[in-house]
């Protein structure tokens, strides 16, 4: 399987940050679903055999953190956040309003693949709420009017 | 990023270099940079853990801890290796403050674990920041990359003949990991599940070895309270209370943003003046103090000062400093749902209490705002959370038990206003969005 240069460098050092070659797991589990879009798999086994850890070991890591997944997203990962901060500045409306404008509901992903949309939690944007993450990509201070351009100007590029 | 504001009471310490372009090495430089982890390289250990200790700085996560006490338990003669953790696993709701941290002072933050370092014998520190903040893990690589450029990290760091080493560590979306031993775990390559304690992790941490753990805005203060003097320091809170701290303001207020106030200054005059009241004439309904955790006050319980003991005399918490200002048009039936939401899809799991407590309070709010309740329900959701209380390795389970009996306790007439096919009293067109349950039998 193979991976970016970037990652293959970055991972390479990150050994070396440790006493243990299983510290580096989370985050390389995170930056090689960056690459793939989810972890396949082949990332799972390839991983795994990188630092000699059993594939069920590695699955159990993945099943505990909320932003790996096993299964693909759409090219953009829609993420509102609807906890407190969010909530009483109406994430709730902007959070139907998606569902609506793409048709889809928690954790699914539209038929031509360009948008997911997932109900996360604090994003850490409480004081800029109601805010969302677009894949890494923060939006705050959003109204309808504001996702609506934000996911159309997505939709064209 | 996230925009700046500016208050004329705001003392700024932490955020003085905030909007300064000092995430630039040189930049960081010319604003007193490294200054202060070259003044500890000239003083003992004791002398550091001492100057802490003056400066009353109190842990900036939530828990409030003294932090000169908690740097002086690692036991010094150790021949084991000792480290440094920087939890930048901001999570808490309502709170957004080391987000600014990083992103506008990362060198702060790794000259603040270069101080712990000093400070504890240890000779390696690790910059622990969730996955979220991927733009912000970028920042800090670059920033770490430079240091050890000028000589800063690495061997021999400015010319004392001591090593030193910062490395960064991603998260990957797990609220749980900010619990310190939680941290540990995941950082191991592991589920962030808790250990139990003790023994705590000064003694026993990252890889059996003695482990400070610190979060972002207490280790970015160490600087400052070295290079400006620990007394200063202290003299702008309390008294066992030093200093002042990021409040993240955010809610129902017409200006919310993350102001750095002294502790002890007022909540009253932080929401209507600092935060500039509430916004279209309303009235406030209940306060959350410290993030999500921590009990609601009502709007006769602010009136009071916002330092650690202030908060708890007033029976809840100063905590991550994320005051989340509520208005009389919301529903705390709703509020309490949201709040159960969020825990019950963090719990780990692993202790029975919290897995199970969190799951069925969630249920049962679920079916009562959705006008399913009955009334004996409103006892049951308070002796369950009563009944999480203490009983689990990890507070994630306190912390969804405090607010939820605090709001059960001190809005209970909400709670009854929405029994038996009720609709939603603040909501009825959100409440009818959702299915109704059926009423169960008695």
């Amino acid at each position: 399987m193979k991976f970016s240069a970037e990652f293959e460098q970055r991972f390479t050092e990150m050994l070396t940050h440790y006493p243990s070659r299983r510290s580096v797991l989370v985050p390389t589990l995170l930056y090689a679903q960056d690459e793939v879009g989810y972890l396949s798999d082949e990332a799972i086994a390839e991983i795994a055999q990188r630092l000699e850890l059993k594939e069920l070991d590695v699955r159990n890591v993945i099943s505990y953190y909320s932003m790996l997944t096993t299964k693909p997203r759409g090219k953009y990962n829609v993420q509102i956040c609807t906890n407190i901060a969010c909530i009483l500045r109406g994430a709730d409306d902007l959070y139907h309003h998606c569902q609506k404008k793409l048709g889809i509901r928690h954790k699914q992903t539209t038929a031509d693949g360009q948008f997911s949309l997932e109900e996360v939690e604090c994003i850490g944007a409480c004081s800029w709420a109601p805010a969302m993450q677009v894949n890494y990509d923060f939006h705050e201070n959003l109204t309808t009017e504001k996702v609506d351009k934000i996911l159309d100007g997505l939709k064209k590029a | 990023m996230a925009d700046l504001v500016s208050h004329p009471d705001e003392v700024k310490v932490v955020s003085k270099r905030f909007g300064q372009g000092a995430a630039d090495i040189d930049r960081y430089l010319a604003l007193d940079g490294y200054k202060a982890v070259q003044k500890a390289l000239e003083m003992t250990p004791d002398a550091i853990i001492g100057e802490i200790k003056t400066s009353g700085l109190r842990g900036r996560g939530g828990a409030g801890f003294p932090t000169g006490m908690k740097w002086s338990f690692v036991p010094k003669d150790s021949p084991k290796a000792k480290y440094i953790l920087c939890n930048g696993d901001e999570s808490e709701p309502g709170t957004c403050k080391d987000r600014l941290i990083l992103e506008h002072d990362p060198h702060a933050v790794i000259e603040g674990v270069m101080i712990a370092g000093l400070a504890v014998n240890a000779q390696s520190g690790y910059i622990y920041i969730r996955g979220e903040y991927r733009y912000l893990s970028i920042i800090m690589q670059k920033a770490i990359r430079d240091a050890y450029a000028k000589g800063f990290l690495g061997k021999n760091i400015f010319g004392s003949g001591k090593s030193f080493d910062v490395y960064w560590h991603g998260g990957a979306g797990a609220y749980e990991v900010g619990e310190e031993s939680a941290l540990m775990e995941s950082l191991e390559g592991k589920r962030g599940v808790p250990r139990i304690k003790p023994p705590f992790p000064a003694v026993v941490g990252l890889w059996g070895s003695p482990t400070v753990i610190n979060n972002v805005e207490t280790l970015a203060s160490a600087p400052h309270i070295l290079l400006d003097g620990a007394q200063r320091f202290a003299d702008y809170g309390t008294p066992k209370n030093g200093g002042v701290r990021l409040f993240c303001l955010s809610g129902h207020v017409n200006k919310p943003g993350v102001y750095e106030l002294p502790l002890g200054y007022s909540l009253k005059k932080m929401i209507y003046e600092v935060g500039g009241g509430i916004p279209g004439g309303k009235k406030i309904k209940a306060v959350v103090p410290g993030g999500s955790s921590t009990p609601v006050l009502t709007a006769d319980e602010i009136d009071i000062a916002m330092d650690f003991d202030g908060v708890a005399k007033a029976g809840s918490m100063l905590g991550s400093g994320g005051v989340v200002v509520i208005d009389d048009s919301t529903c705390m039936v709703r509020f309490a749902q949201y709040i159960m939401k969020f825990y019950q899809h963090e719990s780990c799991g692993w202790c029975i209490p919290c897995r199970e407590g969190t799951d069925w309070l969630k249920k049962t709010l679920d079916r009562f705002h959705a006008g399913g309740g009955i009334r004996k329900d409103i006892d049951n959701i308070q002796y369950l959370a009563e009944n999480m209380m203490g009983r689990t390795f990890c507070p994630l389970g306190d912390a969804a038990a405090m607010p939820t009996i605090s709001i059960v306790k001190k809005f209970r007439k909400e709670f009854e206003d929405h029994l038996e096919g009720k609709p939603c009293p603040f909501d009825p067109v959100g409440s009818a969005r959702q299915q109704l349950l059926p009423v169960l039998s008695h």
